[in-house]
């Protein structure tokens, strides 16, 4: 059977205090993605890989990887595409590595955390007066941006992000965008401070690399162009005419 | 207040008025005055009716704008080059200050320039 090489990167502290690669030879088979050869060498060859997935489909956002040095969901990447090896399959960039190939989403939670993707209302309204309706086109609007998984993918494409740790990046823009265009959503203002502050959305000089990985065409890039526009107009009009801004 | 606390969005809209106005102009400029007129590709006027046109108050402000918008464009861009190509986001302070005062410079002397043509 042909067969193809893995060189993992793998991180073990308890052992070794810097991470190093580990060649592991897996039998090629067509229909198999790059997770299913890590959960073979997982099952067969050495139990002690460590690495995150879970939903095979590229929903939940959990299987994100450099192979050949290119962030990718690993369940939705066939190895025929890099063959005929070896393939080099490291954690994602820019993120502090826990074990193998697991990084810590700490940092990148936060972040998301802080463009508040929920939606914001001023004011509830009674159950009595019934939904909060929206039409297509409304519904249009932010779609784009509710397609993210979480994945990191981006963060990982990003030089600025790996420049500066603590830009907020792409995704946390792409969410607070996919609530500042919902019709029901008041926040705006709220987003505001967190995204166009220091290290927000104007460190990003527009390098695009994000919506390239992006396996869910987000286009987190295009996102923050959006935002950098209506930030714009926003401080101009602050300027023009401060008694409108008080939010 | 809703808005950014530092300065960005200010010199972000510089920055792209004076990218777009820069790539829609600057290569008719080029290609014409340039290439085409030196090269005599077509019957041009002569140099006093150019400053005659350079002098009228609309074509003033067109020189303006597209002078010193595209000089905040490099100025934003050069900023971002040296932090993020060299590195150097440490020295941030004066790079501001450099960059912006090198475009703020050069938009005072076309000021004079232009109303001394
Ligand atoms: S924007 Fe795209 S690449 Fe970034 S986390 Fe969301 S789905 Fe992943
Ligand atoms: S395992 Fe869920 S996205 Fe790949």
């Amino acid at each position: 059977m042909e067969s193809v090489t893995l060189q993992v990167l793998r991180y073990l502290p308890e052992e070794k205090s810097e991470p190093f690669y580990q060649d592991y030879d897996v039998p090629f088979q067509k229909k198999w993605v790059i997770l299913d050869a890590l959960n073979y060498i997982k099952d067969h060859v050495d139990g002690t890989l460590t690495y995150r997935w879970s939903c095979r489909m590229g929903v939940c956002g959990s299987c994100g990887m450099m192979v050949n040095d290119q962030p990718v969901l690993t369940c939705e990447t066939f190895l025929e595409t890099y063959l005929p090896g070896p393939i080099r399959i490291a954690p994602l960039s820019y993120f502090a590595v826990i074990r193998d190939l697991v990084v810590n989403t700490d940092d990148f939670l936060g972040k998301v955390k802080r463009a508040k993707p929920w939606l914001i209302t001023d004011e509830l309204k009674p159950v009595t007066e019934g939904e909060y309706r929206q039409t297509p086109d409304e519904l249009k609007e932010y779609k784009q941006y509710s397609m993210c998984i979480n994945c990191m993918l981006c963060y990982s494409a990003c030089p600025i992000v790996g420049l500066d740790p603590e830009f907020v990046g792409p995704a946390a823009v792409a969410l607070a965008q996919r609530y500042n265009y919902d019709s029901r959503d008041d926040g705006h203002g709220q987003r505001n401070k967190i995204l166009m502050d220091d290290d927000g959305i104007y460190s990003c000089t527009l390098v695009g690399e994000c919506s390239v990985v992006c396996p869910k065409a987000v286009d987190p890039a295009g996102a923050i162009q959006r935002y950098k526009v209506t930030g714009a107009v926003e401080w101009w009009k602050s300027v023009v005419m401060p008694w409108k801004s008080d939010k | 207040m809703s808005v950014s606390k530092n300065n960005d969005p200010f010199w972000w809209t510089l920055f792209g008025a004076g990218g777009t106005i820069s790539a829609f102009f600057i290569p008719i400029h080029v290609v014409l005055m340039g290439i085409a007129i030196p090269l005599g590709w077509f019957d041009t006027m002569d140099y006093d009716r150019y400053l005659e046109l350079a002098r009228h108050p609309l074509a003033r402000l067109y020189l303006f704008a597209v002078i010193s918008l595209s000089l905040f464009h490099w100025a934003h861009r050069f900023r971002y080059t040296l932090y993020d190509g060299l590195q150097l986001k440490h020295l941030e302070q004066y790079i501001v200050v450099f960059c912006y005062g090198i475009a703020t410079a050069g938009t005072f002397i076309t000021v004079i320039l232009i109303f001394s043509i």
